[in-house]
């Protein structure tokens, strides 16, 4: 069963056409990958999909914009795995 | 349609919340200045106001799902298919499923059928947030009204 960061990684690749190589869990997403917030909505839908839960995008949008987050925090690749474990182990809780 | 208001559904037929499903109607005017230049002598309803027409309609369905708290904004539009001609006059119905319900977006699937006859099909995103002002969100209201919109339906959904 793959790790949560080669399924986010090959859909990001896919989603974004990006070259899967270049996509490391210290990518940040937006920096270094160059994904806009429109491609991230894609990415975002197949998250949801894979791992069966709602990514809460708009909270951690609202916590950047409040500067309460850096955009490291959920946008670093293995940051926003260890979100998508938690969503997933809240999920089955 | 009131085409040149950029008013593309005349009518909600039928709106089920449990199956997150919309049909609409839209009546492609007779004429409009629109067919004039679209194209002259040969007047054809474009293609880019038939997509129009299926993101209008899945976006009262999100508005609907929202029970009117948010306004979708049409973000992406993928695998348009846009397989046969509209002419002026012709009836549409507008049919949209939303398949995914994100945080700040939702995505649907729509298709436009004219007398049974597949027309156009597309599969659309939208960022959904707050209504930006109480006018705004009023205008919305009472253009639900004109359309038929089946508020008892948004209540019990």
């Amino acid at each position: 069963m793959p790790s949560t960061f080669e399924t986010v990684a090959n859909i990001i690749a896919e989603t974004c056409d990006i070259p899967r190589e270049t996509i490391k869990p210290e990518s940040h997403s937006i920096n270094d990958l160059g994904i806009d917030s429109l491609d991230f909505l894609d990415i975002a839908f197949a998250i949801d999909k894979a791992f069966g839960i709602k990514l809460p995008l708009e909270h951690w949008t609202q916590e950047v914009n409040d500067g309460k987050a850096t955009t490291e925090q959920y946008f670093v690749l293995k940051n926003l795995c260890a979100r998508i474990d938690d969503l997933v182990a809240a999920k089955g809780a | 349609m009131r085409i040149e208001y950029f008013q593309l559904i005349d009518r909600i037929i039928d709106l089920d919340l449990s199956n997150l499903t919309i049909r609409g109607e839209a009546a492609v005017p007779t004429a409009s200045t629109i067919f004039e230049g679209h194209f002259p002598g040969h007047p054809l309803m474009p293609g880019v106001l038939l997509i129009e027409t299926m993101a209008q309609t899945s976006g009262w369905l999100i508005i609907a799902r929202t029970k009117f708290e948010k306004m979708p904004f049409l973000a992406a539009v993928k695998d348009a298919k846009l397989r046969t001609f509209v002419k002026p006059g012709q009836l549409l119905t507008v049919s949209s499923k939303l398949v995914h319900e994100g945080s700040g977006f939702m995505i649907a699937e729509a298709g436009i059928t004219a007398e049974g006859k597949p027309i156009c099909d597309a599969s659309l995103t939208f960022r959904v947030m707050p209504f930006p002002s109480s006018t705004f969100r009023t205008s919305m209201e009472e253009l639900a009204q004109r359309l038929a919109f089946p508020v008892e339906a948004m209540a019990n959904g």
